[in-house]
């Protein structure tokens, strides 16, 4: 964990990321994506919610509907652009969430250490013992299916891990030595964690938490597939998949669709977390 | 050709896609059978280096050596992967700088040691474990059975360093390459090692070449000095020679800046700068952007080194009157 | 050696005491009365006095968690809401089903994994290193509830050479080693397998790279030995980190089948508690998720004690 901020520290940083052909492909292919769904009643050229039965499951390139129709009808093509709009925010807002409060904890229990820490450590301890999707499908499914539900099911996965990053980076910054003799020279607390600490923390936990992206992205999805995120008729890429499996016998292609676009989006988002950590990874 | 190392114009360059580095840049030099020589220098000098190419330890896929290089007889540059193995540990071997991380961690010193002994003589494990008990009681590791048991996180540093020698000279190298073996240690144990490595060296009559950057542990141990910089032996002779009559302007610099006997009551020097990029030598006397007696001649070629062969001599066009003595 | 094992038996014991409160709390987090969660609404007045008796509903939060405590450690985890039966006898048959995935994902992740990493590890910045890194990002990226209708289209219903549903070809859920029960396996193992291959790629390139750049390697290359030799060395140092590494995914694998068990009817654990939360059967969700996570802090101190036996640095 790199822990010293030479000189032109992010300025080496872009320079490495402009040269990293594949996390910029991927940025973009993000971007692209983002755009598309903000501009979504612009660009999508049907309602998603508007079925009909006679045109239900026409294939790939059928007039009007070039990425065809779903089992109610629907155009295919604006179901995946505002399923997205859904898909994103599920997958990426427990990550943000998760992201303040871990972080704030774990800086807390790194920073403060002594029976606070303590305490934060072993709470975060006992989260490590469930396989995160259990956990996940626990919490929500005790709580019951809804969006809201997901997403704090979500959270409650991805605050222990960021509790443990944040706080292992904070205790290497803290005995470093321009920290200890701010410290001696009588800085309070919350100025040596302001000015000292969280500089040089923040990058690295920030880093870790766009790599949670990808993982979130899939068991958001995942928990819609099985019924616990977004409740019918609301489009969201794991819901559709999980009401296109009547149709993998007659349009399999059509079938497929939603969960391509949570893989790209996926991948996406790792192949960026990967390019981010490698840049900023002083060593190289 | 009878000297059990041979080399002449040896280069060494570490090439990649980015860049070269030129970390040895024509190094001569022959070895006796019983002699210790010991190749001075900073970190990045090329000592290490040097060391590693007699047994073409460098990188294999980056390394590209050019010159002559014989270490018992055999041509170390051309030959082959199978024959260097066979070298490698057997009529040649390497004690490393830090203990800890030079031996594995998961296994024990004794199986550490066996395994070089039935790799080079194919003896039993019984036989080789026989062996390994007497190398214990050579380098002085008491207990030795039940240190041979034990992992080396569980030695001090100084027993690990002693288990390093063990190794190898596990079996029974004409030449013994030693890599910094006290820089990592305290101060005491430095000295115990060092006196064990002189005792063993006469015992075995091994030829030794020990790299240091330490000038006191060179004046202890070696019968020649070779001090390099920027990947050259800018002065070579014998070790009271060049302590006391130092003739290249760096090699002064670094005996100014050592506190040792004669000091008292002079200042301490240092020398300002730093070493060249390997990547990117200047032409001329690598040294001259340092040297305090440098003029426009320097930077024309590189000097050469004056005097015969064996003799003290020193890669230096001025040769100042000596600065101390 | 044995003071170690009762040390870290001993830490993983708090941990396992919070897992079961954890668990305990689910049926309080669940929305509304408790006693909905445990009882179907229809439950005649008698019967709810009697089961908050029995629970001690009237009791406090700490008194509640005693009398459940006692009850699961008696092997009594209670009965299903949809069913009316004993929870346990179909959660051990549905344990055993996800074993058998689990461990049949395993065999084709683990062995795969450790290929494609150690071969990447050792010949960094090669093309072989490369397509193991893509490989590797693509496992861990892939949506496997995804990837298993792909499996199914492609290998059910386009070349209709193998199942798509269920463990065997009777619909019993009981499994048995021969052919019908393995082509039945195929398609969900090999699912299941994508992340934990990937993750194993990607750790074991990792660790086999940095034991490859330590001191020591050259070392053992000055001691003469040959690439036998050397392999010998790194298969050692790298063996705990990479049993770590797998014992956790085996764990993963257990927790994490519910996806793929569902895309493919498997009658695993997962297809159990994917019926309780469709059927809001919150006892059975409680005993599912607390097997599970019992088995997996199993685990952890499985792997804890394997790394302790296999690294003379961690005994202590």
């Amino acid at each position: 964990m790199s822990t010293t901020r030479p000189e032109g520290y992010w300025s080496g940083v872009f320079k490495r990321l402009k040269r990293d052909k594949l996390t910029l492909i991927c940025s973009g292919i993000l971007l692209l994506m983002l755009i598309v769904m903000i501009a979504a009643p612009l660009i999508a050229p049907h309602s998603p919610y508007q079925g009909s039965m006679i045109r239900r499951l026409k294939p790939i390139g059928f007039p009007g509907y070039p990425l065809g129709t779903d089992e109610l009808g629907r155009d295919m093509i604006a179901r995946l652009i505002y399923g997205g709009r859904l898909s994103w925010t599920l997958g990426i807002s427990p990550v943000v969430i998760a992201f303040t409060i871990g972080g704030m904890l774990g800086i807390i229990a790194g920073y403060a250490g002594g029976w606070l820490g303590m305490l934060i450590m072993r709470v975060t301890d006992i989260f490590y013992a469930f396989p995160s999707v259990l956990l996940a499908v626990a919490i929500s499914g005790a709580l019951g299916a809804g969006i809201f539900n997901a997403v704090l099911a979500l959270t409650l996965v991805f605050i222990p891990p960021i509790i443990r990053v944040a706080e292992s980076v904070t205790t290497s910054v803290r005995v470093l030595d321009y920290v200890e003799s701010a410290r001696a020279s009588g800085a309070g607390a919350f100025t040596i964690v302001r000015v000292h600490v969280l500089p040089n923390v923040l990058g690295p936990i920030f880093v870790y938490a766009t790599n949670l992206i990808s993982v979130s992205m899939i068991l958001a999805s995942g928990l819609s597939f099985l019924g616990l995120g977004t409740k019918p008729p609301e489009p969201e890429w794991g819901l559709m998949l999980n009401t296109l499996r009547t149709a993998i016998y007659n349009q399999p292609l059509i079938a497929m669709l939603p969960g391509v676009c949570i893989f790209i989006t996926s991948i996406c988002f790792n192949m960026v977390s990967d390019g981010l950590r490698s840049a900023m990874d002083v060593r190289n | 050709m009878s000297n059990l190392v041979h080399v002449r114009d040896l280069t060494v360059k570490f090439v990649s896609r980015d860049r070269t580095v030129h970390a040895v840049n024509g190094v001569d030099f022959d070895l006796d059978q019983g002699e210790v020589l010991c190749i001075l220098g900073e970190s990045g000098s090329g000592k290490s280096v040097t060391l590693r190419a007699l047994m073409r330890l460098n990188p294999p896929t980056r390394t590209v050596m050019t010159g002559t290089l014989n270490v018992g007889g055999q041509d170390i540059i051309t030959a082959s992967d199978r024959e260097i193995e066979s070298i490698r540990g057997r009529s040649v071997a390497m004690v490393f700088q830090e203990p800890m991380t030079a031996l594995d961690p998961v296994f024990t010193i004794g199986q550490q040691i066996r395994e070089t002994v039935i790799r080079h003589e194919g003896v039993s494990k019984a036989d080789a474990h026989k062996r390994a008990l007497e190398l214990l009681d050579l380098v002085q590791i008491p207990s030795a059975e039940r240190r041979l048991a034990a992992y080396p996180h569980e030695l001090s540093g100084g027993l690990r360093q002693r288990a390093m020698i063990a190794i190898a000279l596990s079996c029974r190298p004409k030449l013994l390459l030693a890599d910094e073996p006290t820089t990592a240690l305290d101060a005491t144990v430095q000295i115990q090692i060092l006196l064990l490595l002189r005792r063993l060296q006469r015992e075995l009559g091994m030829g030794v070449i020990f790299v240091t950057h330490d000038l006191g542990v060179a004046g202890e141990i070696a019968d020649r000095i070779a001090v390099m910089y920027a990947g050259r032996f800018v002065e070579e002779g014998a070790v009271r020679e060049v302590m006391r009559h130092a003739k290249h302007p760096y090699t002064q610099g670094l005996l100014g800046a050592t506190v040792h006997e004669g000091m008292r009551g002079k200042r301490l020097t240092t020398i300002i700068g730093s070493p060249p990029n390997l990547a990117n030598l200047p032409t001329g006397c690598a040294f001259a952007p340092r040297c305090p007696s440098a003029d426009a001649a320097c930077l024309e070629a590189v000097p050469g080194l004056d005097g015969a062969f064996g003799a003290h001599r020193a890669r230096c066009i001025h040769q100042p009157a000596e600065a101390m003595a | 050696m044995i003071a170690t094992i009762f040390r870290r038996a001993l830490y993983s014991l708090p941990i396992a005491l919070a897992v079961s409160l954890f668990c305990f709390l689910l049926v309080h987090i669940a929305p509304g009365d408790p006693i909905n969660a445990i009882l179907p609404p229809d439950a005649p007045a008698d019967v709810v006095a009697q089961v908050k008796e029995a629970y001690g509903l009237d009791k406090p939060l700490p008194v509640q968690f005693g009398i459940w405590l006692f009850r699961v450690l008696h092997g009594d985890l209670g009965r299903s809401l949809a069913t009316g039966r004993d929870i346990w006898p179909d959660l051990h048959s549905a344990l055993a089903n996800t074993l058998v995935l689990a461990a049949a994902a395993a065999m084709i992740g683990f062995p795969l994994g450790t290929m494609f990493g150690s071969i990447a590890g050792a010949f960094r910045g090669s093309w072989i290193d490369r397509a193991a890194v893509v490989l590797a990002v693509a496992g861990v990226s892939v949506p496997h509830y995804w990837l298993g209708m792909v499996m199914v289209v492609i290998f059910s219903v386009l070349l209709n050479w193998l199942p798509s549903m269920g463990a065997s070809p009777d619909g019993s859920g009981v499994w048995a080693l021969d052919w019908g029960h393995l082509s039945h396996i195929v398609l969900p193992a090999i699912t299941l397998s994508v992340i934990p291959m990937g993750i194993v790629t990607r750790t074991l390139r990792g660790i086999v790279g940095d034991i490859l750049n330590q001191d020591f390697i050259t070392t053992l290359r000055g001691k003469g030995l040959r690439r036998g030799g050397l392999i010998a060395h790194v298969v050692k140092n790298a063996a705990p980190q990479a049993l770590a590494v797998m014992g956790l995914q085996l764990g993963y694998l257990m927790g994490g089948s519910i996806l793929v068990e569902t895309v493919f009817a498997w009658p695993g654990t997962g297809l159990l508690l994917n019926n309780a939360i469709f059927q809001r059967d919150i006892p059975v969700l409680q005993a599912t998720i607390l097997v599970l996570s019992m088995f997996f802090v199993g685990l952890n101190l499985a792997v804890d004690l394997a790394q302790a036996l296999l690294d003379p640095r961690m005994r202590r």
